[in-house]
């Protein structure tokens, strides 16, 4: 029960908590890596380097005021912030870390990861709608107009990878990978499920749901303390979600790159693992910085008019090619 | 139709370029001054904390014109003039309120007698807010501040004890208008 293999408590302890504290981490860790893109220090005061911050913001959401508005939907009102924080986490139990780390493997879990990132989309398009708020409600408008249609291409986007790996477990696929990363025969797929990512945990430059200049945080106008903390760690939480996903699709999860592997298998693993998942994190917190955020009306057309075509073309050629290698 | 794709290439090549463009700043230094442990540095002319100057003699150099207090815009220096028995006029209490100073340095500008000055010292945060509120006691230094050897009284036409009307630099002896001598 406590031996390292997939689905053991062991497991299930260590990446609950290692994905919790790394969310909070990454408040920190966007936060100096922002300052850094920027020519900035970032936070580094509160603790060696100022990895105490995220300590200290937690602190600070969770002595504020707790308020809800008269106005709001009480029930729907708390119960939004709660969903996008467990589903998310429900979408950690399908990554393989490395072999004999992971929490369950599931032959739908690809299928499983995209219903859970659909369902966080309610937890924006509630809690827009529960705040009773005009900019609230924009937002989750967004949020729900947003989600709809680059779920669509995201799902498409990956269908690539399932007709390659003949699998829908994300074990399968990562393991499929052991002779060659999907990133190279999926590369358009690749791109297209990367902006979809980014779309869909509300990264910048698609931040529409919340955006800042014109309708004020948009969902999560009226929420304060620890609810609007758990929207902003479910977002962090979907973001390295979507750090640990983009690997084990298209890079090749665990494997180590160019044979660099080393020692034990599942350190190994473990290792290189992480260092993908850093390096697309870091990638997002670096977009976030670079790019300006598009007018809604363009990310509405770029997603229909360029990024669906392109991953039904890709997930044509795809399937033909497989097919005439009559595999 | 290659028109549009053209101008979709081009749309997300300057996305490439502004994406490393911004990565390479990570190796660039911060221009942040770690404030506390590194002083940044402030130019003698700077508009900081506000003193009051003596004369090169020690004196007091205000004179109590009011002119810095109309001269403020947010009406924050209030003073009372008063005159000691030489008949040299110096404020009685002189009161600055830096809650409300905008550090406009307007008052240097309009003072006389090179009386209050700004001074580079920016480091004025209080725990209470009637800490904010100085006297002149608080304000009034020993020195001449950037000024060193201006004394109004040496250069004024004002009669004070031990300086007689006529008596003041580059200041002719007064007219005696009864008399008939040129
Ligand atoms: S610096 Fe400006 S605001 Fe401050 S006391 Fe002088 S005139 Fe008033
Ligand atoms: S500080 Fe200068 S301007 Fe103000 S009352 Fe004194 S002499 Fe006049």
């Amino acid at each position: 029960m406590f031996s390292l293999q997939v689905g053991s408590l062991l497991n299930v302890a260590l990446i609950l908590g290692t994905v919790l504290v790394s969310a909070a981490l990454l408040i920190w860790v966007e936060r100096r890596f922002l300052g850094f893109f920027n020519d900035r220090l970032g936070p580094n005061r509160v603790g060696p380097f100022g990895i105490l911050q995220s300590v200290a913001d937690v602190i600070k959401l969770i002595t504020k005021e707790d308020w809800t508005p008269p106005f709001a939907d009480k029930l729907t009102f708390v119960v939004a912030p709660i969903i996008i924080p467990i589903v998310m986490l429900l979408s950690f139990a399908m990554i393989p870390f490395a072999p004999d780390v992971g929490i369950i493997d599931m032959n739908i879990g690809l299928l499983f990861v995209m219903a859970m990132a659909g369902l966080a989309s309610y937890s924006a398009m509630l809690g827009g709608l529960a705040s009773n708020n005009k900019f609230s409600l924009l937002g989750g408008l967004r949020a729900a107009g947003q989600m709809i249609s680059y779920e669509v291409f995201m799902g498409i986007s990956i269908l690539g990878v399932v007709i390659l790996s003949d699998s829908f477990s994300l074990r399968g696929i990562v393991e499929a990978q052991a002779d060659g990363w999907y990133v190279i025969p999926q590369f358009i797929g690749f791109i297209v499920f990367m902006v979809a990512a980014l779309a869909e945990s509300h990264r910048w430059p698609f931040d529409l749901p919340e955006g800042e200049a014109e309708i004020i945080s948009g969902f999560n106008t009226e929420y304060s303390g620890m609810k609007f903390g758990l929207f902003f760690v479910g977002e962090y939480i979907g973001m390295l979600l979507m750090a640990c996903l983009i690997p084990v699709l298209f890079f090749g999860g665990w494997h180590a790159p160019f044979g660099l592997g080393f020692g034990n298998p599942i350190v190994s693993g473990l290792f290189w693992m992480a260092v993908k998942v850093g390096a697309f994190v870091i990638f997002f917190i670096l977009v976030r910085a670079a790019l300006a955020r598009p007018r809604y009306d363009q990310l509405m057309s770029y997603g229909w008019l360029v990024m669906l075509p392109l991953s039904l073309i890709n997930l044509l050629i795809t399937g033909a090619i497989v097919l005439s290698q009559g595999s | 139709m290659l028109k549009g794709l053209v101008h979709q290439v081009k749309i997300i090549w300057t996305q490439i370029v502004s994406l490393w463009l911004v990565f390479l700043h990570l190796f660039h230094k911060a221009d942040t001054v770690e404030y506390p442990e590194v002083k940044p540095h402030t130019f003698p002319r700077w508009r900081g904390r506000i003193i009051l100057t003596r004369d090169p003699d020690g004196e007091e150099r205000c004179v109590a014109c009011n002119l810095c207090a109309v001269a403020c815009p947010v009406d924050c220096i209030a003073l009372q003039k008063t005159e000691d028995e030489d008949g040299r006029w110096y404020p009685e209490f002189f009161r600055i309120n830096f809650s409300r100073c905008i550090m406009c340095g307007f008052c240097e500008e309009a003072c006389p007698t090179h009386a209050i000055q700004l001074t580079p010292d920016f480091e004025m945060a209080e725990y209470v807010r009637q800490d904010m509120v100085w006297e002149k006691e608080h304000m009034l230094i020993d020195g001449t501040g950037k000024y060193h050897d201006y004394n109004f009284y040496r250069v004024a036409g004002k009669a004070i004890g031990g300086k007689d009307k006529g008596e003041a630099r580059n200041e002719l002896p007064p007219t005696d208008r009864r008399s008939l001598l040129p």
